[in-house]
């Protein structure tokens, strides 16, 4: 409708941000463009989303953030919300006269950054630059790689002169965490548009309708499963992309269908092979999911897990911090990885500790990750984006995996650290572990959800590290002190069968001796296979599956190649109400398994209590001490024949996934397609819990109850 | 004197919607967002409001008439024009709006009529009260500008 634009400096940011305004109300919208002008924003206004959404299309450098209204004739405003999220991958606010929680909550899971109230007012829309600088920092922390990370720091001081490059895109300009500047290969956004860079010249790939086309037929012919940035590349065969780009598209690309399928399972009902291993990644996964979502809103009852994480190790931090944020159930560092994913707004970042994403929207009772310091902005947890946090905690070993791990810093925001597993960890896994524990949820039917740890440790299939250290999984248990173990006590884990019945037996990973940063590292790289293989359809839970399985580091090289693939598809894991189970078969578990130093997913119970369903993951990889206990609180009365996370949860569940993104692909993304944000009850499904699984990987939610 | 006596008049004026509750601080937002640049931004979006309204009410009362107990879509365009309401700060109006609205909830038909009756009316008593100040406001604008060049 009508389009201004009005000169700003685009070097002066915030002023002369470019905001795309929509509204069908023509009173709303015109205040609101002259709200912004004051601002000195760049404003462009339309009363139709779908005229808004070619706009975008047509040049997705031309705006830095939305603002959108909720109630639109042409299209509702929170599909709007997705697909800019999932596109443009821009900031959006939404707006609405409308303050309900609930529908503030849906919000939030589709991805909003923030959510005003009409009528609005000039001094909230003076902050809205924060959105942008943060997701692009966000993303940038997440794909950055060395390269970047000097950039950023240039971009940074060059903030500081307190001239903002117009496009910050570069990155990683607030340093803010510390970590961001470490590790974190990855793909650099392939949103992120250098307009000006300061210092480093990225060109935005600007993913159009064609380019997604050509990307989406790579990624069908490769199998999702399989599908990794490399490849795509090369089979779409087009200048100028680079894998960075990819990889952080497919990422989105994963959370996407993640959240679609997510819709599909939230029928599955989660169920805890007991012994099986496939079960328990899925269960795990799902635990994590749950987690995550629970942490997310729900109140975080959960112990967190990652403050019991807090193992020594980097393990312990990620998950902690960020895992359980974000995915609530793992604790794992890999799990952390996942977390921190860059959501798309989410500001999992760069901390561990922001446990980001799981907000359940207004669950009250989801304990989830207790303590887990939920640092995800709740708008931001829809999109939950891997961020690939440099892994500066996580052991130098995972910096190529790309994982994300999450803040780096320990920071577990969990709240509550689990003395025990990270002892139990610490010391050693109980050697006999359990095998093949399988973290199980059940609902109150009592399904019990296994997670099958050592399934888990066949996870990582790729890893990047090269060490294979997935193996570990397979029971590379050398040492049992060194082994992660995850789960230590999971005695206390009393998998309560309440409502949701997740009994997840704690399942020892025992880690292999491989330091944690192999560790982490195979985590990070299953997961993401993991994810990639699964359909993502179906499986949010095979994401799960992987992400629980920390392969053990193994020190012998055994060169893990446990394609998380293929062995998490078959995770299924339905959410149902009252049951979480996950049901996951996964073949690769059963390669991983190994005898002797399986990598033991301890999942202690979920407890599906009366409204909580909690799980608590302890995952204790072999990295040595990191014990990840993610404790998720199954919010039973969620489950209502489907653990309702509702509206908030599901976009955090992909979110949180985020997980693991060594290639830039996390299985929170992975998970969070597969959870698909609905508004109605089943959240659960929405949860992603394979993200946190994997972050949990090596993490085992323990599900206690 | 003419000049204050108007000047006088329209602060009155404007102070007693404000007093009667016709009007609320976001109508001081919009007055803010009046400079050089939109020099009537406030009649302009005042303008805009009413003869949108106007449409809005028309469907509300169509829907009234021909689709009296589809309550979402009732619920719908109510809220649209309470969005609209309370952007221009006209608060008697959103508040029959919201009233509206709940009778919409409880699905009470009765009330819901009885409650648009209400708002229909808000609306044009408080139209004629800003039409009354903008006329008013015309008139003293260029008294003050010639005044001041005058000078």
């Amino acid at each position: 409708m009508i389009v201004e634009e009005r000169k700003g400096t685009r070097d002066q940011f915030p002023v002369g941000m470019r905001v795309l305004a929509v509204d069908d109300n023509p009173i709303c919208l015109k205040l609101l463009e002259a709200l912004l002008v004051r601002c000195q924003y760049k404003v462009t206004t339309t009363d139709k989303a779908i005229t808004a959404l070619n706009m975008m299309r047509e040049n997705r450098n031309k705006f830095d953030l939305v603002i959108s209204d909720v109630h639109m004739p042409d299209m509702d405003g929170f599909k709007l919300l997705e697909l800019v999220g999932l596109e443009m991958d821009l900031p959006v606010i939404m707006l609405s006269a409308n303050g309900e929680t609930q529908t503030v909550m849906k919000g939030i899971s589709h991805g909003a950054c923030d959510y005003l109230l009409k009528p609005v007012r000039i001094e909230e829309l003076r902050n809205i630059w924060q959105h942008v600088i943060r997701r692009r920092k966000f993303e940038k922390s997440c794909c950055t790689d060395s390269d970047n990370r000097d950039d950023g720091l240039k971009v940074l001081a060059n903030s500081e002169d307190g001239h903002w490059a117009a496009d910050d895109h570069n990155g990683k300009i607030t340093k803010k965490r510390k970590d961001q500047s470490e590790a974190d290969e990855d793909d650099s956004e392939d949103n992120i548009e250098n307009d000006d860079p300061s210092s480093q010249k990225k060109p935005r790939v600007v993913w159009t309708i064609e380019l997604h086309r050509k990307f989406v037929a790579a990624v069908n012919q490769l199998g999702i499963d399989k599908a990794v940035p490399k490849k795509i590349l090369d089979l779409m065969n087009v200048e100028n992309l680079t894998r960075e780009n990819v990889a952080s598209h497919l990422q989105k690309y994963r959370l996407y269908l993640k959240r679609l399928s997510v819709v599909a399972g939230q029928q599955a009902s989660m169920v805890a092979a007991v012994g099986g291993r496939n079960s328990s990644y899925l269960n795990m996964a799902s635990l994590n999911g749950f987690r995550n979502y629970y942490a997310i809103g729900g109140s975080r009852q959960l112990p967190t897990v990652l403050g019991s994480l807090q193992p020594t190790g980097v393990l312990g931090r990620m998950n902690s911090s960020s895992t359980l944020a974000m995915q609530g159930l793992l604790p794992s560092p890999t799990v952390q990885l996942c977390g921190m994913h860059k959501s798309t707004s989410n500001p999992c970042n760069t901390d561990l500790g922001r446990i980001q994403g799981i907000v359940a929207p207004g669950n009250r009772q989801m304990n989830l990750l207790h303590g887990v310091p939920m640092n995800l902005e709740p708008e931001q947890f829809p999109q939950l984006k891997l961020l690939q946090e440099p892994r500066n905690q996580l052991p130098a070993g995972f910096s190529d995996s790309g994982f994300t791990v999450g803040p780096k810093s320990n920071s577990f925001p969990i709240g509550t650290t689990n003395p025990l597993f990270v002892q139990a960890h610490e010391q050693h896994n109980r050697t006999g572990g359990l095998q093949n524990h399988s973290v199980k949820m059940s609902s109150s039917s009592s399904e019990l959800l296994d997670f099958n740890l050592q399934d888990i440790s066949q996870f990582t299939s790729n890893n990047r590290s090269g060490d294979g250290s997935w193996q570990g999984a397979s029971g590379s248990t050398e040492d049992p002190t060194s082994s992660l173990s995850i789960l230590a006590p999971f005695g206390n884990i009393a998998l309560s069968s309440g409502n949701i019945g997740a009994n997840i037996s704690s399942v020892t990973t025992h880690a292999v001796t491989k330091p944690f940063d192999e560790f982490a590292n195979t985590m990070a790289a299953p997961l993401h296979d993991a994810i990639t293989n699964n359909n993502i359809n179906n499986h949010v839970r095979s994401l799960n599956g992987n992400t629980m399985a920390m392969p053990p580091v193994h020190d012998d090289s055994r060169p893990s190649n446990f394609s998380l693939d293929n062995s998490i598809q078959s995770w299924d894991y339905s959410i149902n109400s009252n049951t979480v189970s996950s049901r996951y078969s996964n073949p690769l578990l059963s390669k991983l398994r190994t005898d002797e130093a399986t990598a033991r997913f301890h999942s202690s119970g979920i407890a599906v209590g009366e409204k909580n369903l909690g799980a608590t993951a302890v995952v204790q990889g072999n990295f040595g001490t990191s014990l990840v206990r993610q404790d998720c609180m199954i919010d039973r009365s969620t489950v209502d024949g489907q653990l309702k996370f509702k509206g908030g949860y599901e976009s955090e569940n992909s979110r949180l996934h985020s997980g693991i993104n060594s290639n830039g692909s996390c299985l929170a993304d992975v998970v969070n397609s597969m959870v698909k944000p609905q508004d109605d009850d089943m959240l659960f499904g929405d949860i992603d819990m394979g993200c946190d699984l994997y972050s949990i990987g090596a993490c085992m939610c323990s599900l206690w109850t | 004197m003419e000049y204050s006596s108007l000047h006088r008049q329209l602060a009155t004026m404007k102070k007693s919607f404000f007093d009667q509750g016709f009007l609320d601080e976001q109508f001081f937002q919009i007055e803010e967002l009046q400079d050089d640049v939109s020099p009537n931004f406030v009649e302009e979006v005042v303008t805009l409001f009413f003869k949108d309204s106007l449409r809005l009410m028309g469907n509300i009362d169509h829907a009234l008439e021909k689709f009296p107990q589809d309550f979402d879509r009732l619920d719908s365009l109510i809220h649209q024009l309470k969005g609209s309401a309370s952007s221009i700060g006209a608060a008697k109006m959103k508040n029959e709006c919201t009233v509206f609205r709940d009778f919409c909830d409880k699905e009470n038909q009765e009330g819901c009529i009885r409650s648009f009756q209400k708002v229909k009316k808000e609306h044009a008593c408080l139209r004629q009260k800003l039409e009354n100040y903008f006329q008013l406001l015309r008139q003293v604008g260029p008294v003050a500008k010639a005044t001041r060049s005058g000078n």
